[in-house]
């Protein structure tokens, strides 16, 4: 187990080896270099001969990935050029991530908590009423374009019914004390429970329209799963035990159902930054999909480098977190 | 059939005919399966009867054999008695009364409430018909937590207990592993543990040795004859070996396309078997005291060439001594001869004594002699178990 992880950290830092070295190469083959990409299109000559030999691009190019790999190492990624001009780098990456983390978990826990039951269910019930209208949802739920789900629950639910703020993570009207960034959690170490409440609300329909397309994912392959595992010998002896329906769903056909799920729902969760620069956007919810769409339009590489880093060190560290659980739950890998 | 099969015939003459095993036959039946009839219907698809009218008796503490070639309806049949057939593609009809009590009218949770408590089975497969990723304490002890509501401390020092009764080593440790961790062997004999765990009158076992090594299938045999008569248990046989019938059964009886085409008490069936199935099965049994170059007599042809028994015997495309009324009439389930009540027959033809005899076919001495390992075998397997094959 110990060894299985420190390989799987080996092969995160290769990973991110080479991913530096894309991003390395890709800033020196934009217009105009990474001075432009650091100082914009209207820098003055003066400057950009400085910046050029600041950061030694008059130097040989292994030294010159030497270095970037020294500055990507210290976080020091240059200054943000548009998404919030003056500030580092890093810190509007430090600034957004808890917001896009709270989506995140919103998403999923969205996904989660309808996907898993229903697909339960409709697999339990095959060719029942709640199958095909599960089955049809979550191929609209994959078909639809989040963006425009997006716009459809703004419409609906925050601008004809009013029921849920349209945008943005809190109501201008509350003064929430700030802890860790993570305005649910704030509000609850505060107690100031309305602030909590507020977030909360914000949360709701980017959740779900972010979460519309793992929550279908899950649904299918929990419902697949299921299908295969209730076919299962071991659960025929289950039957022949005489176990209730309640001991044969939860031990016998769930325990051995999920397992595929936790990969799955490991994969969605690359997939969400993704969905997540639509959603914020649609949602004015500053995080760092609406960060990574500003950043695109204009043109803040430094910016765009932390993203690009941060997103697939992600997604490779949940990849990595999701085989060990794997590795958890399932005996037969545990145990060999 | 093969010779492994036979090989692993335990000890053939001791067991079934020991007093005791082979139950009251006055006392009434524990289980009585009248007319049972198990048909699947599946859309575009002709509905098929897998059990077609089938009708035996199983008395308290007696052991009894369904005998037949792959396909012929035997699983079907257990599957039907512990109603474990899925709903809606199947249709069973019939009686199964277990201790006076129709199975087959019983709610779904009274159903389920007798399962594992009652009657119990055991299946072919043992690897999977364990749950890959539950203890197997947990896997045994759940039995106990449901029907006889103990904790689930209590239910595993149980369980401990359990799999120390049916051989496994080092219970206390076995209780915390997985299925993959011990061999096939242990893997069977935990199964029987759940199975037997609530003192179930009726166990019915599917082929429970067919999957497993030779030497280790007549350890487990002589396990459940053990068990099942130190409890007192009645046990339903599924086999489709000959040599297992001859090491365990009291009354055997013989399938063909989902109906018995022959029943008689052990010891009968291999002297007189009269059907031309039956005599076949037997033929077809590899023997250490053949002749060199002998060939055995496979039956000719295969279970998919059966007529429907509406058009007169399904046996008929196979059977060497086929008459014209065979294919005209279909031959009732009636006794063989009046001197000997218990032995019933569906053939229009039946295979005459003298010609067994001739044959060298009578007795359970020929099958016993195509497992004479088996007496060597079985002092094995009272020894300590498979510990050998523990771990994998
Ligand atoms: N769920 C099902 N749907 C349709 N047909 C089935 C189903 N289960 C079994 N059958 C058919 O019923 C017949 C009897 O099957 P069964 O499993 O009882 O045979 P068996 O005697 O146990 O054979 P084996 O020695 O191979 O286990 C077979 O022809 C089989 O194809
Ligand atoms: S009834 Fe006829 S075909 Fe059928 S087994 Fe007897 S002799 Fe053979
Ligand atoms: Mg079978």
């Amino acid at each position: 187990m110990l060894r299985y992880t420190v390989r799987r950290l080996l092969q995160l830092v290769l990973v991110l080896v080479v991913l530096s070295l894309l991003l390395f190469l890709w800033l020196r083959s934009l217009p105009g270099g990474p001075v432009t990409a650091m100082l914009g299109d209207r820098s003055t000559p003066d400057k950009r001969a400085e910046l050029t030999s600041v950061l030694g691009l008059d130097q040989p190019l292994m030294v010159q990935y030497g270095k970037f790999l020294g500055r990507v190492a210290h976080g020091n990624f240059g200054q943000s050029t548009g998404v919030a001009p003056g500030d580092s780098a890093i810190g509007v990456f430090a600034d957004r991530f808890p917001a896009t983390v709270e989506l995140a978990i919103g998403a999923l826990l969205f996904a989660l908590v309808f996907g898993i039951p229903l697909g339960y269910l409709a697999a339990r019930r095959r060719g029942g009423w709640l199958d095909n209208a599960g089955v049809v949802t979550s191929l609209l739920g994959v078909a639809v374009p989040v963006f425009f789900l997006a716009f459809l629950l703004k419409y609906i639910f925050a601008v004809k019914l009013g029921w849920l703020p349209p945008s943005g993570r809190q109501s201008p009207d509350i003064d929430a004390t700030r802890v860790t960034g993570f305005f649910v959690l704030d509000g609850l170490l505060t107690r100031e429970w309305d602030a909590s409440w507020d977030a909360v609300k914000h949360l709701i329909l980017p959740s779900i329209a972010l979460g519309t397309i793992p929550f279908a994912v899950i649904f299918r392959i929990t419902r697949s799963s299921v299908l295969d595992v209730q076919n299962e010998d071991f659960i025929r002896t289950a039957e022949a035990k005489g176990l209730t329906n309640r001991t044969i769903r939860s031990r016998h056909i769930l325990r051995n159902a999920l397992l595929p799920v936790v990969t799955v729902t490991g994969l969605q969760v690359g997939a969400l930054l993704a969905g997540a620069v639509l959603t914020e956007k649609v949602f004015a919810f500053p995080g760092l999909g609406e960060a990574l769409s500003i950043a695109f339009t204009k043109k803040d590489y430094p910016v765009l480098q932390v993203l690009i880093l941060a997103s697939a060190t992600t997604f490779v560290l949940v990849n990595m977190l999701v085989d060990l659980s794997y590795a958890v739950i399932d005996p037969r890998i545990r145990t060999s | 059939m093969t010779r492994t099969s036979s090989a692993a015939t335990p000890d053939l003459f001791a067991g079934p005919g020991a007093p005791g095993s082979s139950g009251s036959r006055g006392a009434g039946p524990l289980l009585s399966v009248q007319d049972l009839h198990v048909q699947f219907r599946r859309r575009g698809v002709e509905p098929f009867d897998a059990v077609d009218g089938v009708s035996f008796d199983v008395a308290p503490g007696q052991t009894v054999g369904l005998v037949g070639e792959s396909g012929c309806g035997k699983s079907v049949t257990s599957l039907a008695i512990m109603r474990l057939l899925a709903g809606r593609t199947t249709r069973v009809t019939g009686r199964v009364d277990f201790e006076g009590t129709d199975l087959l009218s019983l709610s779904r949770g009274e159903m389920r409430d007798r399962r594992g408590r009652d009657l119990a089975m055991i299946f072919q497969d043992p690897l999977s018909s364990l749950n890959p990723v539950v203890p197997l304490g947990v896997q045994v002890g759940e039995v106990l937590q449901r029907h006889r509501g103990m904790r689930r401390s209590a239910a595993l020092r149980e369980a401990a207990d359990l799999l120390d009764q049916v051989g496994i080593p080092d219970p206390g440790r076995r209780i915390k592993e997985y299925a993959h961790q011990l061999s096939g062997g242990m893997r069977q004999r935990a199964l029987i543990a759940m199975a037997l765990a609530c003192r179930p009158r009726l166990l019915i076992a599917d082929e429970p040795t067919t999957a497993l090594d030779v030497t280790i299938q007549a350890q487990i045999l002589s396990l459940l004859r053990s068990l099942v008569s130190d409890h007192g248990t009645a046990l339903i046989m599924i086999t489709h070996d000959l040599g297992v019938v001859a090491g365990l059964c009291d009354e055997v009886n013989v399938l063909y396309a989902g109906r018995v085409v022959e029943r008689a008490e052990r010891h009968e069936l291999f002297e007189r078997p009269a059907h031309p199935y039956t005599h076949g099965l037997l033929a077809s049994i590899p023997r250490l005291d053949a002749a060199a170059g002998e060939r055995l007599t496979p039956i000719r042809g295969s279970v998919s060439d059966n007529i429907p028994w509406t058009h007169g015997c399904a046996f008929a495309p196979r059977c060497e001594r086929e008459i014209d009324t065979c294919r005209q009439r279909t031959p009732e389930l009636v006794p063989h001869d009046e001197r000997r009540g218990d032995h019933l027959l569906r053939c229009h033809n039946s295979v005459p004594l003298d010609q067994v005899v001739a044959e060298g076919l009578a007795g359970p001495g020929h099958v016993a002699r195509a497992g004479h390992e088996a007496a060597v075998l079985d002092r094995a397997a009272t020894g300590p178990a498979d510990t050998a094959g523990g771990t994998r």
